[in-house]
């Protein structure tokens, strides 16, 4: 263990002073450079420009978030549901891994963001396209750690259950399925990431509500504190996400450290 | 047909990969009998088939010809529930509490909880580790996981245990412990023991007998008898007989 940190408040500034601290400088460098004469605020809105965009009713924040992180949350649970689903399958059949596998590589190598003009093709455009958009960016992550997480198990561990005559679901519920835990969280974690891309990748190539639609259209009048603001707002959306994964995660495995 | 042997191997042979192109003779000719309650340690070089045997014995996979019995008529071998098994790796699941490790083929095997669990806590004592359930498996050290293997391997209550290499990872201090240790859980609990070892010495000390194995493929060279007294101690390795047995195995094994 590293040196223990001192207890009550002081604890909770040195594990959190640093990380605040840290924040604020870049937020205090960015008004400072902001507000230097010659910066124009087309090109650099201050951080108080940049929210005071919130009080503009055009906007329609509200509904524009809640798309845009329909879209974000929406992609990424599928390709939670679908991405562990075909790594299960994966682990129960040879033959699926077998052929799957190589497929499944194979359509990673598309650039699922090349996809998007078809989609929208297929579906129009709307709240779920850029849904599909987002879960196609993402959950392949997300069947790679769930595939590596179940073929992990140690095979004298398997001796082990054979050896008492361990049905195959016995072996997944209480030995594959809570060893691959951790590399699914951590696979989750990527497509957090990753699904915020795409959906915003689908607001821009065909939309007309969410976040990156708003970031379009205020475009053209360089209303630059509006984008700004928007990216803030995205980003929020993916530091949620990625907090309740991580949350959850903990959660999942809290009792384990506390001893 | 001999009289009845707890383990009765008969001209054991296995290849890996009959059929195919490849065909691996992993043992040729294994014969050994083995008493219920004898600790027999097994000894032979790196890929003789040791650890095939095992797997043999513990019904994972098949052999290609001789016979293999375990049990007898009167006392017949349940294979789902008399094996305990443990290898080089504790193999222990880190989610799980020391405790709960220990009641995994409890659980495997539907057994009830409540007397497993009473059961789990009094092996842990046996091996050492009371008091210690509520712990998490990286909270110890190499040589208590492997109490913790033990001690799940007993968790059953099966009639034979199969150790293949247990404690080939530990340090050399430890290892000696250890061999202490599993000779006074063998003396309390009165199972029947394979034991495999690259250890010629930690064969001679554990052993009731030693069954020496040779390669290229593997044959039976012979079993020992090691006629030193129980309970046995660190101090015997430098007895003359424990030098006489030690040399007979390397004998056996062509290093000499
Ligand atoms: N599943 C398998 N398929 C093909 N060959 C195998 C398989 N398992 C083991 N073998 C081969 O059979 C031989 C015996 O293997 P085994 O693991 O039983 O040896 P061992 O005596 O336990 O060796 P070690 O002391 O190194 O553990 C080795 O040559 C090994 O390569
Ligand atoms: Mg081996």
């Amino acid at each position: 263990m590293p040196q223990t940190p001192p207890p009550g408040l002081g604890r909770t500034l040195s594990r959190y002073g640093g990380p605040v601290l840290a924040h604020l400088a870049v937020l205090a460098l960015w008004q400072a450079v902001a507000s230097l004469p010659s910066m124009p605020a087309y090109i650099l809105p201050s951080p108080v420009e940049t929210l005071a965009t919130l009080g503009d009713p055009g906007n329609a924040w509200v509904s524009n978030t809640l798309v845009t992180a329909t879209e974000i949350v929406g992609g990424f649970a599928i390709a939670v549901v679908v991405g562990v689903g075909i790594a299960l399958l994966f682990s129960w059949s040879r033959t699926m891994l077998d052929w799957g596998m190589p497929l499944l590589v194979t359509l990673n190598m598309i650039p699922k963001v090349a996809l998007g003009p078809i989609i929208i093709v297929w579906m129009s455009y709307g709240i779920g396209t850029n849904t599909v958009i987002a879960f196609a960016i993402c959950f392949f992550p997300i069947v790679i750690t769930t595939a590596r997480g179940l073929a992990e198990i140690e095979p004298e561990m398997l001796y082990l259950a054979r050896s008492l005559r361990a049905t195959k679901w016995q072996i997944f519920r209480k030995i594959q399925f809570p060893g691959s835990l951790p590399y699914i969280f951590s696979g989750m974690k990527v497509a957090a990431v990753l699904a915020v891309a795409g959906a915003i990748v689908g607001e821009f190539i065909g939309s007309e509500r969410g976040l990156g639609y708003l970031m379009l259209q205020v475009q053209i009048n360089l209303d630059t504190a509006t984008m700004f603001m928007c990216v803030l707002l995205i980003s929020m959306i993916g530091m949620l996400l990625y907090g309740a994964v991580d949350l959850l995660e903990r959660l999942t495995f809290g009792k384990e450290d506390g001893g | 047909m001999k009289d009845a042997a707890f383990i009765a191997l008969e001209n054991v042979r296995k290849v890996y990969g009959a059929g195919g192109s490849t065909p691996y003779t992993a043992l040729s000719d294994v014969t050994l009998a083995v008493d219920e309650g004898e600790l027999v340690s097994i000894v032979g070089p790196s890929g003789c088939g040791k650890s095939t045997l095992l797997m043999i014995l513990a019904g994972l996979t098949t052999h290609e010809g001789g016979t293999v019995r375990i049990g007898t008529e009167a006392a017949p071998f349940d294979p789902s529930r008399d094996i305990g098994m443990v290898f080089q790796q504790a193999l222990l699941l880190n989610w799980r509490t020391i405790l709960d490790n220990v009641l995994l083929p409890a659980e495997l095997l539907h057994l009830p909880m409540k007397p497993a669990r009473d059961r789990a806590r009094a092996l842990l004592d046996l091996v050492g580790l009371g008091g210690q359930e509520e712990k998490y498996p990286r909270q110890l050290s190499g040589g208590q996981r492997q109490r913790v293997a033990i001690a799940r391997a007993l968790i059953h209550d099966p009639r034979l245990i199969m150790m293949d290499e247990p404690f080939g990872a530990l340090d050399a201090l430890t290892r000696e412990k250890m061999n202490l240790e599993l000779l006074r859980i063998w003396e309390a609990s009165g199972k029947t023991i394979l034991f495999v070892t690259h250890g010629i010495s930690e064969a001679v000390l554990l052993g009731s007998r030693i069954a020496v194995m040779t390669a290229g493929p593997a044959r039976m060279a012979a079993a020992i008898d090691v006629d030193l007294p129980y309970p046995r101690t660190l101090d015997m390795k430098t007895h003359e007989r424990f030098g006489d047995y030690t040399r007979q195995v390397y004998d056996l094994l062509g290093m000499t």
